[in-house]
């Protein structure tokens, strides 16, 4: 796959080849979702799979959440690898019911006599003008709940190893892309090329400050640290990649050599991902910070519609880089 | 519109014997729970031993069964030893889930029996994705899936009703209506006293027979199985039934009308089956006085072994949170270690 490896692929076709390998791989993985096989998608992130594995694995749903999600669930209760699409995190409102109350119970409460190998996709995040109801980033929702691991890849590369990963884990996994992201070109591993969950990565290495960003916010973070770079502050950017479980030690290890902080995270600043990632490093580097932990979130409202207040709701690199500034700027170092 | 029973002479002594020992199992319960040995929330079954035992004897072994929290007599009825199962309610290791779900949350997946869930209505998709499986694999099982009136008013039973009629899946839908939805009558909580209808809106064939006759069951239950299996489409049978108890433990039972529970009270499906047993020659009295000391022996050894059993060490708490854990953090965080 060394010449495939080297090509770019996009985000939604990284998952797209993820879901292909999986599938020929293992009979028990099927796929479900509403419009994911005759219309390859809302995101065309199916594109192609139904005509290759057929109807009986790539299964269109009716508009049901709850029922296909608790459907998922039952059939992974007999070691069936459901992988199921959720148009968008925000209609997984509708089958929180399912997800929290049995896809992430069912292995503890029932003494460990059935496990729920289910995973579950959709993408988050907003920045498309669809307002308030169709861009939320609800990551901290599925990440508070013991059971249920939590993915947010960032890269093509990512996206379809991770997903391979999730597929084969024998936990409920939640899955969470970006409609950001989607069209993300970038380098991918072949077929056998896993990435075990636990593991955060550098993206960018630094000195001054550790900035922690994932999903889409990775690239935010990015952006910024170049801007800063030209000021001469060079920024450690980390991505956590997954939530449950956390890879705290190397976040942590960043800080610790940075004496600084920034959490850039999509979602509201209100006991969420931020918040939890900033409780974590207060109690691992309390005596290693030089300033509080700085946060870039999304701001605390509703999604508004008009483009210049989304872009207002949404964290910039501009906010990025005046939190690191600030958190230098208060710093005795 | 009830089927075959076929119902040989030792099936109904079986039945008879399932029906007591969830009777005797369950006022045992009680007292424990009455001792402060059993906590939580404790639901019973009594009265409604005719609509399980009567489902349970028609399924084969290999056919999924779920439930909701009023669960005891499925487990029991399925097999599963009495012991584990008040052990499980008494919170101790020895337990069917390791102390982990208590008297809501009973599976014995060794018999088919995928559980007992405590939200109303959520485990119906899970009843309906064991019949996705089963057709996904080419099976020949049907997967029995147990819900009371109160879930019928849920959407996800109507999503359920339509996959299911849908995609033709194996699956038989059981309204156990006990008429009550913890202290709300149906009247008060339906705008449709039948409910069956709800599932024949969904092409499903459904129909309504007489919970509290325990042969009844079996014949529905058996006439819907064959349907869903050799038809291969999907059935809802309506239980008429009523619980002696009130919702819970906890709960006094003191809204029903005393005239209400005595009515009711004269159909008792164990008295009344008991008639057919001695009617028919099945059994003698002799006969019946044996089989309840035996069975009242046999609840007593339950709960002296659940008494008797350790209870679960607390260094186990975060254990089986994942099936593929990441960490021995004895909080059960999501931190890598």
């Amino acid at each position: 796959m060394s010449t495939d490896a080297a090509k770019p692929v996009a985000y939604r076709d990284a998952l797209n080849q993820a879901l292909r390998e999986e599938l020929a791989r293992d009979p028990d993985v099927f796929l479900l979702g509403e419009d994911i096989a005759g219309f390859d998608g809302a995101f065309k992130v199916t594109r192609g799979l139904l005509e290759e594995f057929g109807p009986e694995r790539v299964v269109d749903t009716p508009i049901t959440e709850a029922g296909f999600t608790g459907l998922a669930i039952g059939a992974a209760m007999t070691g069936l690898r459901p992988v199921v699409e959720i148009m968008t995190v925000n209609f997984a409102i509708l089958a929180m019911d399912q997800i929290v109350n049995n896809a992430a119970k069912i292995h503890y409460m029932f003494g460990g006599q059935v496990s729920v190998p289910i995973v579950i996709r959709m993408p988050g995040g907003g920045g498309h003008q669809l307002s308030s109801q169709h861009s939320q980033t609800l990551d901290s929702w599925f990440a508070h709940v013991p059971g249920l691991k939590v993915v947010c890849p960032s890269t093509p590369e990512d996206a379809k190893g991770l997903l391979k990963t999730a597929i084969r884990d024998d936990d409920p996994v939640i899955f969470i892309e970006n409609e950001g992201l989607y069209g993300k070109k970038g380098p991918v591993g072949g077929p056998d090329d896993l990435i075990p969950f636990g593991q955060a990565v550098v993206r960018r290495a630094g000195t001054h400050c550790t900035v922690i960003a994932h999903s889409r916010m990775v690239w935010v973070a990015l952006q910024a640290a170049e801007e800063l770079a030209a000021q001469g502050i060079e920024v450690e950017v980390i991505d956590p990649r997954t939530f449950r479980p956390l890879d705290l030690d190397t976040l942590a290890g960043s800080v610790r050599r940075t004496g600084h902080a920034v959490i850039v995270d999509e979602g509201w600043p209100e006991y969420g991902i931020s918040a939890g990632l900033a409780t974590h490093l207060y109690e691992a580097c309390f005596d290693w910070i030089d300033a509080p932990i700085g946060r870039v979130n999304c701001a605390d409202v509703p999604m508004p519609y008009a483009k210049n207040l989304e872009q207002a709701a949404l964290p910039q690199p501009a906010d990025v880089v005046a939190a690191v500034l600030a958190n230098i700027g208060r710093g005795v170092s | 519109m009830t089927g075959p029973s076929a119902a040989e002479p030792q099936d109904m002594r079986d039945m008879f014997r399932s029906m007591l020992l969830i009777r005797r199992f369950e006022e045992k319960a009680s007292e424990e729970y009455m001792a402060g040995r059993i906590g939580g929330f404790l639901h019973l079954a009594i009265g409604e031993e005719a609509a399980v035992v009567g489902t349970v004897s028609a399924m084969r072994a290999d056919d999924p069964l779920t439930s909701t929290y009023r669960e005891h007599g499925q487990a029991l009825a399925r097999g599963t030893d009495p012991r584990v199962v008040m052990a499980e309610l008494l919170g101790r290791s020895t337990g069917l889930c390791g102390g982990r779900g208590g008297s809501m949350h009973l599976m014995d997946r060794s018999r088919s029996f995928y559980g007992g869930y405590g939200i109303v209505g959520g485990s119906v998709p899970l009843g309906l994705g064991l019949a996705y499986a089963i057709r996904y694999r080419g099976g020949d099982q049907v997967s029995v899936t147990m819900f009371g009136d109160g879930a019928t008013n849920q959407g996800v039973v109507a999503e359920c009703f339509n996959m299911a009629g849908l995609w033709d899946l194996p699956i038989v839908f059981l309204i156990l209506n006990n008429q009550y939805g913890m202290g709300t009558s149906l009247e008060h909580a339906s705008a449709e006293e039948d409910l069956y209808p709800r599932a024949e809106a969904y092409g499903i064939p459904a129909w309504k027979v007489d919970g509290m006759d325990v042969m009844a069951v079996r014949g529905a239950v058996a006439e819907a199985t064959r349907m869903a299996r050799e038809e291969r489409s999907p059935v809802c049978v309506e239980l008429l039934a009523y619980r002696y108890r009130g919702h819970s433990m906890s709960d006094p039972d003191t809204v029903r009308d005393a005239e209400e529970k005595e009515r009711w009270r004269l159909r008792d499906p164990l008295i009344t089956f008991e008639r057919v047993l001695l009617g028919e020659a099945v059994m003698t009295a002799d006969d019946i006085s044996a089989m309840t000391a035996e069975v009242e022996e046999q609840v007593e050894d339950a709960a002296t072994f659940a008494e008797q059993s350790p209870e679960v060490p607390v260094g186990e708490l975060a254990d089986g949170v994942y099936a593929n854990p990441f960490n021995d953090d004895a909080r059960g965080g999501a931190l890598m270690r």
